[in-house]
């Protein structure tokens, strides 16, 4: 255990941990937004999938990681707008409907693979600041500060954009027009419809910016981690799913809960790697992440109250 | 004198099988108040319906100030200056009051709230036509007087020339109905024009200045408070002469039937709701709980039919302790509950009529044959209550839903009746129910007293419970704040303890 608790150690820990936090908090992010306007979307997971695969698959034949964020943002686009049609405007069950999403991205992000790629084959992983092209050198020195270096400087520009979405976000839901429709229609729609917000165009906008956060999720991820396999995102959709219920729905404590669960996975890691949990036993250091998230979501149940309307599809009469 | 701000023409609106609307004709003046009588189904519903554009009517024309108008969405009235305040409110209550009334209207500062300048506006209002309320706060946080002070608002704040009320004081105190016709006489003052839908007949004479009654669809009457009186103007609306006030032959007080003491309930929300409650109810008298809704009353009814168990004291039903009681147990020792909800607690809608008013009793062994069902001795027994309580239905088997709030309330109450209970407890028993059908629950509940039955009338309708009551008890944030006997007691009186100040 004492090896752990090195400045180094826990240091790089929880440099990891930031690093790990980025694909929960952009997924968790737009789910929000689209949980606040009162559509509940556990397809999520499918659509990181459909991003990770479209984003490595371009960066593998491109070699150009920007085309490749581009492709899995476009994707995002695409889901949401088949997400949108199915629950706004045709009404359907969003449980179910979200379900299938998940099960289509699950099973066509494997079956593209195996088409295209067949067998795991790295690309570049998305550089760090200081290995930018052109503007790296800047930065290089910056990464060499004590624990302030790895913690801030050492990430690569999805890590800040993610960051940077917390407040955006915020802004966008508490001080503009669009993010008090948003609230509006998530909690009462027929009092918005009253008034002449449009609760369809609304609830689609928001359904967009959570799909497109998904898809650049799921491309940060594959990015990162440099490759892509068979269900690569493992569950991390459900889980920014169950982020924004532990969050209430504000995107500071989902930011939060995104940053204890990479703090979690980080820890994990570290210890396996250290062999302070036995090798037998990391089976169930696996699950620690899942049974902490469940155990905040039991504890925190009761804490905050969602949007009134989510879940319920919005007809006039 | 200038053209009407409204003028509704001979309007005709058919649904199926249903004329809603024939050959309708009215119109409101600036500086009015021109109220629709009438009850459920007599058409109010859809004539504004109309006016608001949700639907179009199938001849006839709407003018607004002169103009022929052709509304085609409730947006589109908002823009014609015509406003609506919604029976049920039409408000976000996570979101402020500034925030629930610049929703929907452009901002001045393009993509961001203007929130700053719109309260900004809404002091100004507040001031002129004394409406206070505080833009910054959420509509949660508000009273029901206050969130429909901030419907009146967000019309106004939209420049509405025509304000409709649709039972503005359905869910008010006394006091705070006073506080609204002093709001929309200041509003009249400043020309606005304004329709009252309401069914209360005495608060229709004291604030119209002019009445329209609907019946089936059709106007049966022009009239003004001056020429008219709540007795005629209950018989425009019903369409035959309607007893008001039941003749409440005297009966002797028998002996304490119901005796609760000290009795504490707590709330959904896990506050205390019933706060020490002592009551005594005597064979042979009507006691009537008046006092705003969410007070306790809804608890009080429910610890008395054992749904909701007392934290503290006694319920006793004669010799019976019904304190830790089911509500099996409860109806066993002779009580029987109405229901303030009556869809949700007191029938199930997708059931037919023979099978709500067997809900109780389908286990004794005079509907059964072998175990089983035995249908005929069924049918006979629901077509003599169905007789007996003049529940109008096409048959036995139609679902109870489709029958209208007052049918439906004959049957629960044919049900509770049936067995001739020691104790009664009856929740908002007319609520929401015509006229015609409340005139004849008010004569079962008179018949229950004569027959010795004690009774408990929970009711947030003063009028009703003056008119029924022996004595009445006033709840006010779960206290019984105020007994007093129904020839002591006087509407002001307990209008105040039902706020609170008595």
């Amino acid at each position: 255990m004492s090896q752990f608790f090195t400045l180094s150690v826990l240091t790089a820990t929880l440099a990891t941990a930031i690093k790990f936090a980025v694909p929960y908090l952009l997924a968790s992010l737009g789910e929000t937004i689209g949980q606040r306007s009162g559509v509940l979307n556990l397809g999520v997971d499918g659509i990181m999938l459909l991003g990770a695969f479209g984003a490595y698959y371009t960066v593998l034949e491109t070699d150009s990681h920007l085309l490749g964020l581009a492709v899995g943002l476009i994707i995002g686009l695409l889901m949401g707008l088949l997400y949108a049609v199915v629950t706004v405007f045709l009404h359907a069950q969003q449980g179910i409907s979200g379900i299938g999403i998940f099960l289509f991205g699950l099973g066509f992000s494997d079956l593209l693979f195996q088409e295209l790629v067949g067998s795991v084959k790295p690309v570049k992983p998305l550089p760090t600041l200081d290995k930018l092209p052109g503007v790296g050198g800047i930065f290089e020195p910056l990464v060499d500060i004590d624990i302030l270096g790895p913690l801030v400087f050492d990430h690569d520009l999805m890590t800040y954009t993610a960051f940077l979405l917390v407040p955006v976000v915020t802004w966008l839901l508490n001080k503009t027009t669009f993010g008090m429709n948003v609230r509006a229609v998530g909690e009462n729609p027929q009092a918005a419809d009253s008034l002449g917000v449009s609760v369809a165009r609304t609830r689609f906008i928001a359904i967009m910016f959570g799909c497109v956060l998904a898809g650049l999720a799921g491309a940060t991820l594959a990015l990162q981690l440099a490759v892509f396999q068979h269900n690569l995102t493992n569950g991390i959709g459900f889980i920014a799913v169950a982020l924004v219920y532990f969050g209430a729905w504000q995107p500071r404590w989902v930011m939060a809960g995104a940053l204890l669960y990479g703090l979690v996975t980080a820890t994990r890691l570290r210890w396996q790697s250290l062999d302070i949990i036995p090798q037998g036993a990391s089976d169930i250091a696996a699950m620690t992440p899942a049974i902490i998230t469940i155990l905040a979501l039991v504890l925190l149940a009761s804490r905050a109250r969602g949007p009134a309307a989510l879940t319920k599809p919005f007809t006039r009469h | 004198m200038s053209a009407p701000v409204l003028q509704m023409h001979n309007i005709t609106k058919t649904f199926p099988g249903v004329l809603a609307n024939d050959d309708v004709s009215f119109d409101v003046h600036a500086g009015e108040v021109h109220t629709l009588l009438g009850e459920n189904g007599a058409g109010k519903s859809t004539l504004m319906k109309i006016l608001f554009g949700l639907y179009q009517p199938d001849s006839g024309q709407i003018l607004l100030r002169g103009q022929q108008a052709n509304i085609t969405s409730p947006t589109d009235a908002i823009e014609k200056r015509v406003g609506m305040v919604h029976q049920h409110f039409m408000l976000v209550p996570t979101l402020t009051v500034a925030e629930n009334v610049a929703l929907g209207l452009p901002s001045s500062r393009g993509l961001r709230t203007d929130l700053d300048a719109v309260s900004e506006r809404i002091a100004s209002i507040s001031e002129q036509y004394g409406l206070s309320v505080d833009p910054g706060v959420e509509i949660w946080k508000l009273s029901v007087g206050e969130r429909q002070r901030v419907e009146i608002i967000k019309a106004l704040y939209r420049d509405a020339e025509l304000l409709v009320l649709d039972e503005p004081t359905a869910v008010l105190t006394p006091q705070e109905v006073d506080d609204l016709f002093v709001i929309l006489r200041q509003m009249t003052a400043a020309d606005t024009a304004i329709i009252f839908i309401s069914h209360k007949l005495h608060e229709v004479m004291e604030l119209s200045d002019r009445i329209t009654v609907l019946r089936n669809g059709r106007v049966t009457g022009h009239t003004t408070p001056a020429e008219t009186s709540r007795q005629q103007l209950a018989d425009l609306m019903v369409g035959r002469e309607v007893k008001l006030a039941p003749d409440k032959p005297p009966v002797d007080l028998g002996l304490v039937r119901l005796k609760l003491r000290g009795v504490t309930v707590k709330g959904d929300r896990g506050t205390i709701a019933v706060d020490n409650v002592d009551l005594d109810v005597h064979a042979g008298e009507i006691l009537g709980v008046a006092g705003v809704s969410g007070n306790g009353q809804r608890e009080l009814a429910e610890t008395i039919a054992g749904l909701r168990p007392a934290e503290a004291g006694s319920v006793q039903l004669d010799d019976t302790d019904l304190s830790k009681a089911n509500p099996a147990q409860s109806r066993a020792a002779g009580l029987s509950y109405v229901p303030e909800e009556r869809m949700k607690d007191g029938a199930v809608g997708e059931f037919d009529v023979s099978e709500n008013l067997l809900l109780i009793n389908h286990g004794e062994k005079r509907f059964l044959r072998n175990g089983l069902f035995n249908f005929d001795a069924i049918k006979s027994h629901c077509q003599q209550l169905v007789d007996d309580f003049a529940v109008k239905t096409p048959s036995l088997s139609t679902p109870t839903s489709s029958l209208s709030g007052g049918n439906i309330q004959k049957v629960i109450m044919a049900r509770e009746l049936e067995s001739s209970p020691a104790v009664l407890v009856a929740a908002q028993p007319t609520r929401g129910v015509d006229i015609g059908a409340a005139e004849y629950i008010h004569s079962q509940l008179v018949k229950q007293r004569s027959d010795g039955v004690a009774i408990v009338m929970i009711s947030e309708d003063l009028d009703e419970v003056l008119g029924l009551a022996d004595r009445i008890a006033v709840m006010f944030e779960g206290r019984i704040v105020k007994i007093v006997d129904r020839e002591n007691a006087t509407k002001d009186q307990l209008g105040l303890a039902m706020a609170g100040a008595g």
